[in-house]
């Protein structure tokens, strides 16, 4: 397949997580909305990892799985990042009985 | 010979500890120690400074460096904290500390009435001032003398000042010094100039005979000789007191006397000669130059006489005529009678100590008055104070064989040779010189008394710790023109020309020696001598009974007595300018201008982040947006970067 429909669809998902995380106020779905633009990026990464050991032939083998590895690098990253992210929307709710986003501009003053 | 210049340091460290415990325990020491220490260090450097000139008064004796530590070394420049001792400074160091010598035993008496700290404050500054001047004349580069140079520019204006209770007196030490910095900073760019295009500072590597840097220049009037001779030249104005800069000398007798004997006759204003005697090469090889530093020296010397003529502070009169004497030393280097112009130096520096420690005998008598139309018939009452006085008039009217005819006569024949114009307008200047000493004599110590009874009955002699001094300067006075007797009366007679002829060797080579003819200058001495002796008569007469005139001078005289408006004219040109200009610059560019940019900028600051705050509304989501846009703008700025 070639690389444009990779290009594409991750955009297209990367525009949704900023839409979604734009006009949502729910706590949870700007944070899901987040994690797609991470992982549309990722996708992006994976594909020209892919396209770049077609490209370069079977000469390289050492770089062949780098951006592969650094995918998953990411995604236990953002795993951790969603515990944090997760608890911190937990204790929100405990506090407030809301996870609305605008509710919190009284951290303001 | 290595063992003698070894202690060199000792003749400038001495006053400099002098000054040092005078300085930090003024305090705590009785009069009789502070004199006794303050003369005592002088003394001793006196007495090295004879046995140093012993030991080079033989034949062929090579100038000596003796090098301590690197002053300063940065890439091509080298300047080493160094002395050199040769003729040159080591006649100067006799001097220095000889007259300064007498000066200190002179100021015990003088200063006595003061309290013991500000007594002990006096003599650290005086002796501070002889340590400056021998670090000035030992110096073996340009940059160690300018050390020296800043130094007594220092002292003379802390002596000045000395009674700073006294707003005038402060006014006067205050110009003083700044006349001196426009003059130092004229130095200081012939230092730069100096070091950029000939790479060097040091005496030695400049002058000396073998590959000295300006012996190699063999063309006259090079653009960089002229240069950097003409602004050593600005340098010595100022600290010489020449015109245009003369004008602090005059102010600078609100002094204490015994300073106006040492600092502003005998020794510091001789710095600007001593620097020009010591460059004589460079001077030679710029002829432009020699003929501005003749024509200022003499333009100098007959303003300095005619305002003398009607002054009637006997100091003021006293500082004039140095002012015109300077102006005679620089018309002697000026022509190229460079020996003449260090013979002047040292007979002036006798007889001008002499006259001025006269004067502050007399001052002492009358209780602190300086008016001479207010003295008269002192005679009676100074004996000594009144034949050493006489003495120093003869020996500066150039009578013969007093000193002074000796140092002017060469100044003057060396003139002749030169321009029989110039001569001719020096001699005038003399005769002026003549009358306004003999003038200045006889309305001082001759007549009536003219001043209270209760001064009249204050009047008495001085002790002995002012007479001996003036004794011993009347003395050298009289017999100081021996050393230097010129050719035409005795064939080698003039001892301190053979003594000096080493350092004036190359300069001689080059310029063309007018020679004069023995019995043309049998004809000038004959003439000058005799017009001299009856202008001094004539004035003696005229002012023998003076008679206090109520009538206002008119015309010239009146303009001499107002020293020629010079003060009134650079208060007009110069500072009432100058003082505008900095209102202008204070009203308007200070407080509106950058005032006003420096407020401006603090407000539209405070005004700028109180809008910018309002951004930060807290809602999450707007910041979100915000982030985006950021990110879109930053990529569109990275796109077209490229």
């Amino acid at each position: 397949m070639e690389i444009k429909w990779y290009i594409f669809l991750s955009v297209a998902l990367f525009c949704i997580g900023i839409i979604g995380a734009l006009t949502r106020r729910n706590a949870i779905i700007v944070f899901m909305c987040i994690e797609l633009m991470l992982n549309s990026v990722n996708l992006l990464l994976v594909a020209f990892s892919k396209m770049h050991l077609s490209g370069m032939g079977a000469g390289f083998p050492q770089y062949a799985t780098d951006a592969q590895l650094f995918v998953f690098f990411i995604m236990v990253v953002a795993a951790a990042e969603v515990s944090v992210g997760l608890a911190i929307i937990v204790m929100m709710y405990r506090n407030t009985h809301s996870i609305d986003i605008n509710f919190l501009n009284r951290l303001k003053n | 010979m290595r063992n003698t210049f070894d202690l060199i340091y000792l003749i400038p460290l001495l006053p400099l500890i002098g000054f040092l415990i005078n300085g930090l325990a003024r305090n705590v020491l009785s009069k009789t120690m502070v004199s006794i220490i303050g003369s005592g260090v002088i003394f001793l450097a006196f007495l090295l400074s004879v046995v140093v000139f012993m030991s080079i008064r033989g034949e062929g004796f090579i100038p000596q460096v003796i090098s301590y530590f690197d002053f300063i070394n940065v890439g091509k420049i080298k300047v080493s904290f160094a002395f050199q001792v040769d003729q040159l400074s080591s006649l100067f160091l006799l001097i220095i500390t000889g007259v300064g010598f007498l000066i200190h035993v002179y100021s015990t008496s003088y200063m006595k009435e003061e309290n013991a700290a500000n007594f002990a404050r006096y003599f650290s500054y005086l002796n501070l001032f002889v340590f400056s001047m021998l670090l000035l004349v030992l110096g073996a580069n340009y940059v160690i003398m300018f050390i020296g140079w800043e130094g007594v520019g220092l002292c003379s204006y802390l002596l000045i000042g000395y009674w700073f209770k006294n707003t005038i007196y402060n006014n006067a030490a205050k110009k003083a010094f700044i006349m001196n910095r426009i003059g130092d900073l004229g130095f200081l760019l012939g230092i730069f100039w100096m070091i950029n295009s000939l790479g060097s500072v040091s005496f030695q590597d400049l002058f000396n005979n073998e590959n000295g840097i300006v012996n190699g220049i063999s063309t006259l009037n090079t653009h960089t000789m002229v240069g950097i001779t003409l602004l050593l030249f600005v340098g010595a104005i100022g600290k010489s007191a020449q015109i245009p800069l003369y004008t602090w000398l005059p102010d600078a007798m609100a002094g204490p006397t015994p300073v106006s004997a040492l600092i502003h006759a005998a020794t510091m204003v001789t710095a600007g000669i001593y620097m020009i005697a010591r460059s004589n090469l460079m001077y030679t090889l710029a002829p432009t130059t020699m003929t501005v530093v003749a024509i200022v020296g003499l333009a100098t010397a007959i303003l300095g006489a005619t305002i003398a003529l009607k002054q009637n502070d006997i100091k003021k009169v006293l500082a004039y005529s140095t002012v015109s004497q300077l102006g005679y030393m620089f018309l002697g280097l000026g022509v190229g009678a460079y020996t003449g112009a260090v013979f002047h130096v040292m007979t002036h520096a006798f007889f001008k100590a002499l006259l001025f420690l006269g004067a502050g005998s007399v001052i002492h008598a009358m209780g602190g008055g300086q008016d001479i139309r207010k003295m008269g018939g002192l005679s009676k009452h100074m004996r000594i104070t009144y034949i050493t006085f006489f003495i120093g008039c003869i020996a500066i009217a150039g009578i013969p064989p007093f000193s002074g005819f000796f140092s002017k006569d060469e100044i003057l024949s060396g003139v002749f040779a030169n321009n029989p114009v110039l001569y001719v307008i020096g001699l005038g200047g003399a005769l002026l010189t003549a009358f306004y000493m003999f003038r200045l004599l006889a309305m001082t110590f001759m007549g009536k008394f003219r001043g209270t009874e209760e001064q009249l009955h204050h009047v008495h002699e001085s002790p002995s710790a002012i007479t001996v001094p003036l004794i011993i300067l009347a003395f050298l006075s009289m017999v100081g023109g021996l050393v230097g007797i010129p050719a035409y009366l005795m064939s080698g007679g003039h001892k301190l020309g053979q003594f000096l002829d080493p350092i004036f060797l190359n300069s001689n080579a080059i310029l063309a020696k007018y020679e004069i003819a023995h019995h043309t200058e049998w004809i000038l001495t004959g003439v000058s001598t005799i017009l001299i002796l009856i202008v001094s008569l004539w004035a003696w007469k005229k002012y023998k009974n003076y008679q206090p005139e109520t009538a206002e001078e008119t015309g010239l005289a009146k303009v001499l007595q107002n020293k020629w408006y010079v003060d009134e004219l650079y208060d007009a040109i110069i500072v009432r300018p100058l003082r505008s200009l900095s209102l202008f610059l204070n009203n308007v560019v200070e407080r509106s201008g950058i005032d006003g940019l420096v407020n401006g900028v603090g407000k539209g600051i405070n005004y700028g982040s109180r809008q910018i705050r309002l951004l930060q509304s807290g809602q999450v989501g707007a910041y979100i947006l915000m982030m985006v846009i950021g990110t879109i703008v930053l990529f569109i700025i990275q796109m077209f970067a490229k």
